[in-house]
């Protein structure tokens, strides 16, 4: 987006690195500073259940988050992410309505995430077109396609057994939720730190012409990035469901905003290239600690989304005033 | 000639005439020239920012704290009309102008200053500005019976049979074509999206350029926020929700290139005209007004791939015609 504020890493990886490491501890304090005042705050913080209701603030979104992370680190967005949980969601209630048992719905929302994500993958990566305004078009489009489908109106009526994936306990405190946000946390961070997709995914998003003349497939690993974000959409969208317990055209309305703040929270380069899995864990801890003890004092979710707007901004503006800003 | 007739611009009025044609079929009254005249009018919110947010995209940057800046400085100025009622409306549409510019202001100095990648300052400053009005009026409600008549009749003020609110919309495509193409603060805009490294060669100060053009859209946007405020009568935390969409779209469905350097005024006019056709006659031939999500997003996605196919040709236009010039 910037070309001429863009810095090209020139040395070795170890001191950026390290960098990057000192991003997290930076954010792990941050987090550590909230919970510690928010056990201050309010006597009612430091509770088994409260916490663990904590955790639904951040746990759906941050599913999304992770193969989103993957997806700016490559150097594209995808903005219709709430659109897919919207379509997802609406499919698996009129699924409901043939009397489609739970498995088959499952498999309808992961289907049509998938399909979600094939759409925007393939109008970005055979079409050619930028994928932010693509994914704005798709955005109005999924969502339309519910508000057509449901207009005013509500599907209810999911099985009982659907009610695990939302609100099912593991053991104890850890809901299903829980245990599928850990379970992504580290299959996205062996995925893109540990394999050579991984290390692709970051050639991409440094130089995607150098990638593509060093032999990798750009298109395609961009595409399977969309089909991934489209994949967790679908999963996002079993959960948010399954929570609820019904389907409105307007679920998950605007949460693609919240999703890249995770994302860029988190340490990832906006304009790709650079960031962790990580970062993007603890990114969505710090914005579910916040919203939760916020919550707990009686703020109003609105004032929140200050606090959350300015730690974004405010984030990323330290570091650049912290090391004599541009180079120019 | 020929590239008159294949523009981008000649296209969508095509396809506007087309879809009033369409609509006429079944409801003649809807091409008569006094529902027209309240179709532009109702579209001109969205005339005024989709111009702001042209010059913005035409740095390569992007807006979308615009409908969160219409709705505080439309509740500022609200609040204005609260606190002092004597207030002329002159001052009223200062107050809210100049709030708007300094939001924009706030944007371009965040992008100009610490380099920050536009979509996240703006990202976050779209829900800082919303929380602000929560801050500023604790969730409460200016209603009709609050404001003062004055406050309330100036967009409704019908001058030759256009209402306030659509001249102004005029006026300000007039202002910008002019500004667009004829001042070096207009080319710069171009300039800077086109090629950022030539336009600092030529001595273009590229981030100040994009300063201005937050400025600009900011302004636009605090202008709107009074009108839209006393148009609807009522200012409160969640107006003109999700309208940055709307705004986007309407510029890209202008033909203006998310890549920074093409776009025109007529383009972005033509493109909000296009999605507030679509907007006032579904009801019209009975479509459920919940398509009209699905429909802009399909016509999102149709106009980007056009123009991905123009960008390409424009490339060698701009080739040919410098190689005449020279």
């Amino acid at each position: 987006m910037n070309a001429s504020g863009r810095k090209i890493p020139d040395r070795l990886r170890s001191p950026l690195e390290r960098r990057l490491r000192s991003w997290e501890s930076l954010l792990l304090l941050v987090a550590v500073a909230i919970f510690v005042a928010n056990s201050l705050a309010s006597p009612y913080f430091l509770d088994a259940w409260n916490l663990s209701d904590a955790t639904f603030n951040f746990t759906e979104k941050a599913m999304i988050a992770f193969a989103m992370a993957l997806l700016i680190i490559s150097g594209e967005i995808d903005l219709s992410v709430a659109a897919i949980i919207a379509l997802a969601s609406t499919a698996m209630g009129a699924a409901v309505q043939f009397g489609v048992p739970t498995p088959g719905l499952v498999l309808v929302g992961l289907a049509v995430g998938l399909a979600c994500g094939a759409f925007n993958g393939l109008l970005v990566t055979r079409v050619g077109l930028p994928s932010i305004v693509v994914t704005i078009g798709t955005l109005s489009l999924f969502r339309g396609i519910s508000y057509i489908v449901l207009g005013d109106q509500a599907y209810r009526g999911y099985p009982p057994e659907f009610a695990f994936f939302g609100q099912g306990y593991v053991w104890w405190v850890i809901s299903f939720e829980l245990v599928m946000f850990a379970f992504l946390a580290l299959a996205f961070g062996i995925l893109l730190h540990r394999t050579n997709f991984g290390r692709a995914v970051y050639a991409i998003g440094n130089n995607a012409t150098g990638a593509l003349f060093s032999g990798i497939r750009v298109a395609r690993v961009k595409f399977i990035l969309f089909l991934l974000t489209g994949l967790m959409s679908g999963v996002a969208a079993i959960c948010l469901t399954s929570r609820l317990g019904s389907t409105r055209p307007s679920i998950a309305f605007a949460w693609e905003l919240e999703i890249v703040t995770m994302v860029v929270l988190g340490g990832v380069s906006i304009l790709g290239g650079s960031g962790s899995i990580p970062g993007v864990v603890i990114a969505a801890i710090v914005m579910g600690l916040v919203t939760f003890g916020l919550g707990l004092l009686n703020v109003p979710g609105i004032v929140m989304s200050i606090v959350i707007g300015a730690l974004l901004i405010s984030v990323i503006a330290l570091p650049r005033l912290w090391t004599g800003r541009r180079q120019s | 000639m020929r590239r008159i007739v294949a523009s981008r611009e000649m296209l969508l009025l095509v396809a506007i005439a087309l879809l009033l044609g369409l609509v006429s079929t079944r409801f003649p009254g809807f091409v008569e020239p006094a529902n027209l005249v309240a179709v532009f009018n109702d579209t001109s919110p969205l005339i005024l920012l989709a111009i702001g947010q042209m010059v913005v995209i035409l740095t390569k940057c992007i807006d979308l704290s615009v409908a969160a800046n219409l709705a505080l400085s439309g509740m500022v100025a609200a609040m204005t009309n609260l606190a002092v009622p004597d207030a002329p409306i002159v001052a009223i549409l200062l107050v809210a102008t100049g709030f708007g510019t300094i939001l924009g202001m706030i944007n371009g100095i965040l992008v100009w200053k610490l380099d920050i990648p536009p979509i996240v300052v703006t990202l976050g400053t779209m829900t800082i500005f919303r929380g602000t009005i929560f801050l500023l009026t604790e969730g409460k409600w200016v209603n009709s019976h609050e404001m003062t008549h004055a406050f309330k009749a100036f967009p409704r003020t019908e001058l030759l049979g256009l209402p306030v609110l659509g001249w102004v919309a005029v006026a300000v495509v007039v202002l910008f074509s002019v500004i667009m193409t004829r001042t070096t603060l207009g080319r710069a805009f171009y300039a800077v999206g086109g090629n950022p490294n030539a336009a600092a060669y030529v001595g273009i100060d590229v981030g100040r350029t994009k300063f201005w053009a937050f400025t600009i859209s900011g302004g636009l946007a605090g202008l709107t926020g009074y009108l839209w405020v006393s148009r609807f009568a009522v200012a409160y935390v969640d107006i003109a929700g999700g309208f940055e969409l709307d705004v986007v779209a309407a510029c890209v469905i202008g033909g203006v290139s998310i890549m920074g350097g093409i776009g025109s005024v007529p383009g972005a006019l033509l493109g909000a005209l296009f999605l507030g056709v679509i907007k006032n006659a579904l009801p019209v031939v009975n479509i459920s007004p919940f398509w009209q999500l699905a429909i802009s997003g399909g016509a999102i996605i149709i106009a980007v791939a056009l123009n991905a196919q123009a960008n390409r040709e424009r490339g060698r236009i701009i080739l040919k015609r410098a190689e005449h010039a020279a």
